[in-house]
């Protein structure tokens, strides 16, 4: 097939992004408007990502003002896009990213255009992430048919209209798991349990209350699922509470039904990173970036859920637009001219699992992204340099599964003290 | 979830109109006014009130449609819809079939019972058109 289509001569754009979701969207607009050349591969045979299958509302409120279905927020970007000239590659995965002299080159397999060959200036990475399956949590039992990760579920129902089963059961609370569950329910099937490991819910209270006790469905915190029976296809389950972080078999109980759901979790897709020497933080699975998210190798930047897993669409929109100004500026020479000189660590604190950049620039606006690590009432933010506290901020309710943004005025933020090594660090007590 | 004759029992509930995620206790003794304990902010007593008289949420779902390559369509209704009507727009939505094509923001349906709520698509299928990449000139 590839000898057929044959090889297309090598292409030349100042920035490719690869990928094209929400954030692949957003970054190459901004590289555009920056007056750039751009161009977008992305693998499936269309631009959106998963927002095409998220069909439910809650997307947009921060970026628009508006509450927007995933498919009604792509389309206001994918309409922007294609008439903005921007290049864009469908049915083409990225296989290899090699840098050469100033430029980047890429080559990818195509449906449509054979083998291509891509140079570019700036290369932003825009892959997202991967549900994490069965094997990633080791549950025990057979290996039957009907085990599903909540995304691929979703897709299933919202795209190709089949449902997974007709009496399901979730593990895990996350967001995607707790929207299959009112899913489900509303196109006919019984969802009987959703079984979360943590003593509190890793999706928003929001879905706990309008996905689960909407439809009076279980939800069972502190407790694990022990055994998934079946031969051809799931029959049962067995759910166990957690006592001292061990299943209590004495009050095991069993449940009937044909489908396990996953929603455990999301990790960052960077195989295609690391292979071109990207260097990856093991707290947020994705690329270490400094304040222009530019990832540890020259003229390579990262953003949205390849660099670490949002919660809502809207900051990945955020960042990735940040992030393709940056790298615009980063083709014009800027960044070279001093910027990057003048950058320190950041660094997470108490409480705090990680802070997205892993750098800052005083004398600008710094927007921090940050995950924290406790569920807490009447929480207390700070951000420090060296010791010294520049900001502080309360915050009525905290938990993992909501991060927080912290923006950073310019001039909030002291000058660097060469003699000292100005790193900050923001913790949550 | 209870019905209109459990309104003078006193209801748990968990306010969403911001994340913090009070934990309300509300009653509304008969012929009396609603009392709302628990939230620590204002919004809380709104939210209270419109959950117990008459609750409502954005209604979305797919429907099938008469393509093999686009063979469901996401709709919502634009406004939410009392949840006790959601049951019956289901069930109407689900024994529909519509023709391709189809723009995100056209109506389905002008006016749910009298609700003054519409059910629109909210993707166009087939897609706009995404143009073949040429040769390098």
């Amino acid at each position: 097939m590839i000898r057929e289509r044959g090889m297309m001569r090598e292409r030349r754009y100042d920035a490719v992004v690869i990928g094209g979701g929400s954030a692949g969207l957003a970054a190459a607009l901004a590289i555009r408007e920056a007056g750039r050349t751009a161009a977008i591969v992305e693998r499936e045979p269309f631009l959106g990502g998963i927002l095409m299958q998220c069909i439910h509302s809650g997307f947009g409120i921060q970026e628009f003002g508006v509450d927007l279905t995933g498919p009604e927020y792509a389309e206001r970007f994918i309409g922007r896009v294609l008439a903005a000239g921007i290049d864009v590659f469908l049915d083409t995965t990225v296989m290899e990213i090699r840098p050469r002299g100033e430029r980047r080159e890429l080559t990818a397999l195509s449906k449509r255009y054979g083998v291509v060959r891509l140079s570019a200036g700036a290369i932003v990475l825009a892959m997202g992430c991967r549900e994490r399956n069965r094997g990633n949590v080791a549950i025990a039992g057979s290996r039957p048919a009907g085990v599903f990760t909540a995304g691929l579920a979703q897709r299933l129902v919202n795209i190709e209209g089949c449902i997974p089963g007709r009496r399901v059961v979730i593990v895990g609370s996350g967001d995607i798991g707790l929207i299959m569950a009112r899913r489900l329910t509303l196109v006919g099937c019984r969802v009987l349990a959703v079984v979360e490991i943590q003593p509190y819910p890793s999706g928003s209270v929001r879905n706990i209350v309008q996905c689960l006790n909407d439809f009076s469905i279980p939800l069972y915190l502190g407790h694990v699922v022990t055994m998934i029976s079946g031969r051809e296809r799931v029959e049962s389950v067995d759910i166990a509470p957690l006592v001292d972080g061990r299943p209590d078999a004495a009050r095991s109980f069993h449940l009937d039904c044909d489908s396990v759901l996953l929603s455990v979790g999301l990790v960052p897709e960077n195989e295609l990173s690391r292979a071109a020497g990207v260097q990856i933080n093991g707290d947020t699975n994705g690329p270490y970036v400094d304040a222009d998210l530019m990832t540890g190798v020259e003229g390579i930047f990262a953003c949205g859920n390849v660099l670490h897993v949002h919660d809502l669409v809207d900051f990945a929109t955020e960042e990735a637009r940040r992030c393709g100004q940056r790298a615009a500026a980063y083709l014009g020479g800027g960044r070279r001219a001093g910027a990057s000189a003048a950058q320190s660590k950041v660094a997470p604190g108490a409480n705090v699992r990680y802070v997205v950049p892993n750098a800052y620039v005083p004398g600008r606006e710094n927007v921090l992204y940050l995950r924290p690590m406790i569920v807490k009432n009447d929480a207390v933010l700070e951000a420090s340099i060296d010791g010294a506290g520049i900001r502080k901020r309360k915050l009525a309710h905290v938990q993992p599964s909501e991060m927080i943004r912290l923006v950073l005025r310019a001039d909030e933020i002291p000058a660097a003290d060469p003699a000292r090594p100005n790193q900050m660090e923001v913790s949550i007590r | 979830m209870s019905g209109s004759g459990e309104r003078s029992a006193a209801r748990e509930m968990v306010c969403i109109a911001c994340p913090l995620g009070c934990r309300l206790t509300v009653a509304k003794p008969e012929g009396g006014e609603l009392r709302v304990n628990g939230n620590r902010c204002p919004k809380g007593e709104v939210y209270a009130g419109e959950e117990i008289l008459s609750p409502k949420r954005i209604v979305t779902a797919v429907v099938r449609t008469d393509s093999e390559a686009y063979p469901y369509a996401p709709v919502r209704t634009d406004t939410p819809l009392p949840r006790a009507l959601a049951e019956g727009l289901l069930e109407e939505l689900y024994r529909r079939t519509v023709s391709l094509p189809v723009s995100s923001g056209a109506a389905l349906i002008d006016d749910v019972e009298g609700t003054g709520v519409k059910v629109v698509f909210t993707r166009t299928l087939p897609p706009e058109e995404v143009p073949a990449v040429g040769e390098p000139g």
